[in-house]
């Protein structure tokens, strides 16, 4: 068997949970049966979504203490899962609140957790290869599990397509009701909100040029409005242009920000850290400029310019100005 | 307050790696180092929380002796002591290896506060803090950015996705992982440096054997999604032909 622990945020279900779904088909190839538990406080509309994969079952996990999420709750409810479908993987998509409780689960089951995987091959002797990026995306890895069943494995977004989860003809829903010891809870979330509402809708932006800390000082900021002017674009960045106050926060690509699939994407001055790539890289046309060749921005770039940003964003200047 | 800070070193962000012979690591020797980006906001983070509630913040960082350079920029910015659990196998262990080492390094200390990076830039395992968080018997929050103490009480400022965020309670003691940007760094001034040679090490040999569940088969550069047409030439000649094939091939102009 294999488990899927699937999301949901107020009873909707997080998209993510159909790649990690795809991605477990994946890992079965046909052999084992899959399960997929959603947990929360209702999560019937969730589970029915759910029930339209090809897997053996959806089971809901629900309790009032999983209503609101907290790892404690989630953890609690998930280990007894585990232990009931004695599962050899656990599935999750590699969203925040899989990173906020997926390595304590596994630390409570004393099983190892296999993150941000981006593809599953097999050994020589069959067993799962997990490729996942190292080193802000300069290498891949393939990662062999170790130790006692379950392995965890959490799949980066984007990496398996949701709509590559096979169809069947209606899994069975099962209700597991979750048995959680409400004293044993130690966080205490309150609901979740925007901090600003985004003066800029940069999803509906046909063109964008994301700056990078390859603009160096904020005094060169100038030289990238220019650039995204002499484009028609509207101007983002990546994360750490923003944690410096150069640009606002709405402005920011990523998974912590917007994710946007423009006509054009210009990429000037960013490495491609893979927080920044899942915010971009389903833009139609991509364009990097980086002084550095190996730069993990031009795995996704359809055109790239190694060199000066300084030399280059100028004479893009001017020859779009010439019309 | 007594609050640690676990801060990891890392290949620096220029580096370019070099793998060994056998593919399965990078080659040691061509490496310069620096302190974990978000580690290094996670020990801001401790040193205002010091200014704060009085106490101590003691470092804490599992490696091979390498890794007291970190430890001792660490001091030079602020921190009263170390802790260094060392073992050549950290420099490759998994985050889980790592945190059950580090987690029998500190548990006789009591800390109060435990803050570290939420990931780390070499593995990007994302685990380290959780883990510990598990092994030491402490609640925890991840990706903060804000983080207040009142009492015996936590509030943290937690990232969600997409611009969102939620502020998570828990009683003391507890771990935090710290985001990148969370505050503005201090660097170390001369003052610090030589103060933090006279700061205690604490270097403590793992109990027991590490042992990684995660075995490296292989590692490879990345394979392009895309084909890459690189434009070459001097600037003005770039800029030329990538408007030409923006307008005429992509017409994305």
């Amino acid at each position: 068997v294999i488990l899927v622990v699937a999301e949901q945020r107020d009873g909707r279900l997080n998209r993510a949970s159909w790649e990690a779904i795809a991605a477990a088909q994946a890992l079965a190839a046909g052999q084992d049966q899959i399960i997929v538990a959603i947990p929360g406080g209702a999560v019937q509309d969730a589970a029915a979504e759910l029930s339209a994969a090809a897997v053996a079952g959806v089971w809901t996990v629900t309790h009032d203490a999983l209503a609101a999420y907290t790892p404690d709750a989630y953890v609690a409810a998930l280990a007894a899962v585990v232990a009931e479908a004695a599962p050899s993987h656990v599935c999750f998509a590699h969203t925040y609140q899989t990173r906020d409780f997926a390595a304590v689960l596994a630390a409570r089951l004393d099983r190892t957790l296999v993150t941000d995987v981006v593809a599953v091959s097999r050994g020589t002797d069959g067993t799962p290869l997990y490729s996942r990026p190292m080193f802000q995306g300069k290498l891949v890895a393939e990662v062999a599990a170790e130790g006692p069943a379950p392995h965890l494995v959490s799949f980066q977004i984007g990496a398996f397509r949701a709509d590559a989860a096979a169809r069947g003809p209606g899994a069975p829903v099962t209700a597991k009701p979750a048995a959680i010891d409400t004293a044993s809870l130690r966080q205490t979330a309150e609901a979740p909100f925007q901090e600003a509402k985004a003066a800029v809708d940069l999803t509906q932006a046909e063109r964008i040029v994301a700056i990078g800390r390859g603009i160096k000082a904020q005094e060169h900021m100038a030289l990238a409005e220019q650039l995204a002017a002499a484009f028609g674009a509207e101007l983002a960045a990546s994360r750490p242009i923003c944690d410096n106050g150069w640009l606002p926060m709405e402005r920011q690509i990523g998974s912590s920000g917007q994710t946007v699939a423009p006509k054009l994407y210009v990429a000037a001055g960013i490495s491609g850290a893979i927080q920044h790539l899942v915010g971009m890289k389903g833009s139609r046309t991509i364009v990097a400029i980086n002084k550095d060749a190996d730069a993990p921005i031009f795995e996704v770039a359809d055109y790239g310019i190694q060199g000066d940003l300084f030399e280059i964003a100028p004479a893009l200047i001017a020859e779009l100005g010439k019309g | 307050m007594k609050i640690a800070v676990c801060i990891k070193q890392v290949p620096t962000r220029e580096w370019q790696p070099r793998l060994t012979d056998d593919r399965t690591w990078v080659r040691d020797q061509d490496i310069a180092y620096e302190m974990n980006e978000p580690d290094a906001y996670a020990l801001e983070e401790g040193l205002r929380l010091r200014e704060k509630h009085s106490g101590e913040v003691v470092v804490v960082s599992a490696g091979p002796a390498r890794v007291q350079q970190v430890i001792r920029e660490a001091l030079a910015r602020g921190a009263d002591r170390a802790i260094h659990a060392q073992d050549d196998a950290f420099g490759r262990a998994d985050a889980a290896a790592s945190a059950a080492a580090v987690a029998e390094a500190i548990r006789g200390e009591g800390f109060d506060v435990v803050l570290t990076g939420l990931q780390s830039d070499d593995q990007g395992h994302a685990q380290f803090g959780p883990v510990l968080a598990e092994r030491l018997g402490m609640p925890h929050s991840t990706i903060i950015m804000e983080v207040q103490v009142t009492d015996r009480t936590l509030k943290a400022k937690r990232e969600l996705e997409g611009g969102w965020f939620q502020y998570v309670s828990m009683p003391l003691p507890a771990l935090l992982t710290i985001q990148s940007g969370i505050n503005q760094l201090r660097y170390a001034t001369l003052k610090g440096i030589m103060a933090a040679k006279k700061k205690e090490i604490r270097v403590v040999a793992p109990a027991a054997p590490v042992t990684a569940r995660q075995r490296i088969v292989a590692l490879a550069l990345p394979q392009k999604a895309k084909q890459t047409a690189m434009i070459g030439g001097t600037p003005a000649e770039a800029a030329k032909e990538l408007v030409r094939r923006l307008r005429d091939e992509a017409r994305a102009l």
